[in-house]
């Protein structure tokens, strides 16, 4: 009997609560109702990936600044609500519920981590949400429910594998963390590799904050690879370069190609260790673009002469204004009208003009290959022709 | 395998080995010899790098002509702000559970996220860069195919100084020679006029001393940054718990054991097939041997 009394008021307190934090809530929105459009921002501002997806965000509500300045969305003034996903991916999905249900958001900028957004998909799709996805990642995924505006597999790694292949070497070491982008990407990689007639001389994998790189280092000596393919995550790339460079191995001797080390992460590695290595992104700061600059000196006013920009800063910015684009062509925030009007929308953003492609969700794309300098920011030496994207490759 | 090859590998085997001796030190004498699980004590590492890192700016900025030596200031800063902040941690906190040892777990895992929050939020949310002195980077090439990292030999250097010097405390002082009593025996200690209070506080403040002198030191190896606690505190209590608790010499052990696994395992496969086997060694061994591989044979 007890129980069931503890369980009532249980129930009952809850219902009160919720009723007390909704209620304020809800005012809000009624008032605000007509002259502003709910876009949702949900990124980890806590936890592990916080280090990355932070500045994702102040990208994306750089954009909505500058577009709200400028008159809104047909005349709506973009309302951003912000969500933290706290690196955990079951945090991610309950508040992208609580984005979708409760806050009727028109659309969601968010996620950064593969597994994140795995997370969250299902929700997307049954509520018939919309997410723009603003981070390279491994392909292999389509979902209409997402917008996905970074690179896939194809624009980065076979890109990356095939310049390296004809400019660096035919003998490649791999070596990633211990999860899936990584292991997908050297997956392609491999196939890639084959298909060209190279030879793949190592390969290894640590878990995710591993610091112990100096046994993989000695295998690397050993091998005498030509490129170095270097698919570490997160603050094992600290580990990963100090230890390289006290090894005696770098940017100078050896050709290393990072795929996910970007302006940002140099800042914690520190320049001395990457000078000369190489990486390969859809966009650097240092892009000569009218569009990027203008991009660059906004957010540096806004957050910081010291702040650097990087591939999904400039992704997760582009993302508003191609959601903003697409509902004005499509005269409506419906979900269904706005990924109809995606199709082949062409956009001039800080990494110069890409285009929607016409059915699969994912961007035409220049793959950029760069090299470290001592101050951090990359001297781009390559530059593809806009990539078709292709999520599902033949391999 | 050649010979070059074999002596990297076994010079990586002694490498991580005085790392993992350096991490467990302060470890072994808060939880093995205290009994406190001080699930904060990747932080208080974590807060050795910030000192350093506090220190090398103020180097960069006021003593550019001193910047070669600002290790060794590093390194004490560390040492004394982790002490004090674990003496005040013991007087007002970890005292009052000494006879809760699930509560102190909770306690300092709470703590953990809290410090780690506040270097977020005051310090960077991003990792931060420590500088290498010069004259520690790059290696020292031993023979034609041998070279070996001078920041390695550096921190195997600081280990051996340490592990030393905790010894002399410990076996060599009157004050060791407190603490080795109350940890043994605290009523009976206190009967012979042991101030136990104030002989708890300092051992503990010890511990995190030696905490801050490990994360001072590994900035030079790996990252600085509001996780970077988290990196070392498991592989911190898989040494001191397989080493057997209550045991220095276990600790020192277990270390160069699995040092030398990790080495040798990493060599032969991949680093996560490698991580893998030595837990599962470790617990096979934990198995046959529940209080670690010393483990002080004393009645309960």
């Amino acid at each position: 009997m007890s129980n069931f009394n503890r369980r009532d008021f249980i129930k009952t307190s809850g219902t009160v609560a919720a009723g007390a934090i909704a209620a304020p809530m809800l005012n809000i929105r009624t008032a605000g109702a007509a002259d502003s459009v709910k876009v949702g921002i949900l990124h980890s501002l806590t936890g592990t990936i916080a280090i990355a997806e932070k500045s994702v965000v102040d990208a994306e509500m750089l954009a909505i600044e500058e577009i709200n300045k400028a008159g809104g969305v047909m005349g709506a003034k973009i309302e951003a609500v912000v969500e933290d996903g706290a690196s955990d991916w079951p945090t991610f999905a309950e508040k992208a519920r609580k984005l979708l249900e409760k806050d009727k958001v028109a659309a969601v900028m968010g996620c950064y981590t593969s597994a994140s957004r795995k997370a969250v998909l299902p929700v997307f799709e049954k509520l018939k949400g919309l997410l723009y996805y603003p981070t390279y990642y491994e392909g292999l995924e389509q979902s209409p429910n997402i917008m996905y505006t970074a690179q896939e597999a194809t624009q980065s790694v076979i890109a990356a594998m095939e310049w390296l292949f004809k400019n660096k070497g035919k003998t490649f070491y791999m070596i990633g963390s211990d999860y899936i982008w990584p292991r997908t990407t050297i997956k392609i990689a491999k196939v890639t590799l084959a298909r060209l007639g190279g030879k793949l001389v190592g390969e290894g994998y640590y878990p995710l904050g591993h610091i112990e790189f100096s046994s993989e280092i000695n295998k690397i000596k050993a091998a005498k690879p030509d490129v170095i393919l270097n698919c570490v995550v997160g603050g094992s790339n600290v580990a990963f370069f100090k230890q390289l460079t006290a090894a005696g191995i770098t940017g100078k001797n050896q050709t290393i190609l990072s795929l996910a080390v970007s302006e940002e992460e140099v800042s914690g590695i520190g320049a001395d260790n990457t000078v000369g290595t190489l990486t390969c992104m859809g966009y650097f700061q240092s892009l000569k673009n009218p569009e990027n600059e203008k991009f660059v000196k906004a957010f540096k006013a806004k957050y910081g002469a010291n702040r650097v920009t990087g591939d999904t800063l400039s992704c997760g910015y582009t993302s508003v204004y191609l959601w903003k684009m697409a509902a004005e062509k499509a005269k409506s925030f419906e979900v269904e009208k706005v990924v109809a009007a995606s199709a082949n929308l062409e956009f001039a953003g800080p990494e110069g003009k890409i285009k929607f492609h016409g059915s699969n969700h994912h961007l035409w794309k220049h793959a950029r290959i760069g090299a470290f300098r001592p101050d951090g920011q990359v001297d781009m030496i390559y530059e593809s022709p806009l990539i078709e994207p292709n999520p599902f490759p033949k391999l | 395998m050649t010979f070059d090859m074999l002596a990297s590998q076994a010079f990586t085997g002694v490498s991580i080995f005085t790392i993992l001796m350096l991490m467990a030190l302060g470890l072994a004498i808060v939880f093995g010899l205290m009994g406190v699980i001080n699930m904060a004590h990747g932080e208080l590492m974590a807060m050795g790098a910030y000192c350093s890192y506090g220190t090398a700016l103020f180097f960069h900025a006021y003593l550019p002509d001193l910047m070669d030596y600002y290790v060794f200031v590093g390194i004490a800063l560390a040492f004394v702000v982790t002490s004090i902040f674990g003496y005040l941690l013991e007087r007002g906190l970890i005292r009052f559970l000494y006879k809760r040892p699930l509560d102190t777990l909770l306690a300092t895992w709470g703590l953990s996220l809290i410090l780690q929050q506040i270097y977020r939020q005051f310090i960077n949310s991003k990792e931060v860069e420590v500088p290498t002195v010069s004259w520690l980077r790059g290696a020292w090439q031993a023979t034609e195919g041998v070279a070996l990292p001078l920041s390695r030999l550096f921190i195997i250097g600081l280990a051996v100084v340490t592990a030393f010097a905790v010894w002399w405390l410990l076996f060599r002082t009157r004050w060791g020679l407190r603490i080795r009593a109350v940890t043994q025996n605290r009523t009976m200690a206190g009967a012979a006029g042991i101030d136990t209070n104030k002989v708890d506080a300092y051992t503990f403040a010890l511990g995190c001393g030696l905490a801050g002198i490990a994360g001072s030191s590994f900035t030079m190896l790996a990252s600085t940054g509001p996780t970077t606690g988290q990196q070392y505190i498991v592989d911190t209590f898989i040494v001191v718990v397989f080493g057997g608790v209550e045991s220095l010499i276990g600790t020192i052990a277990s270390a160069f054991i699995i040092g030398q696994m990790q080495s040798w395992f990493e060599f032969g496969m991949s680093g996560s097939m490698a991580r893998a086997s030595i837990l599962l060694l470790v617990i096979v061994v934990l198995f046959f041997r529940p209080n670690g591989l010393f483990a002080t044979k004393v009645r309960r």
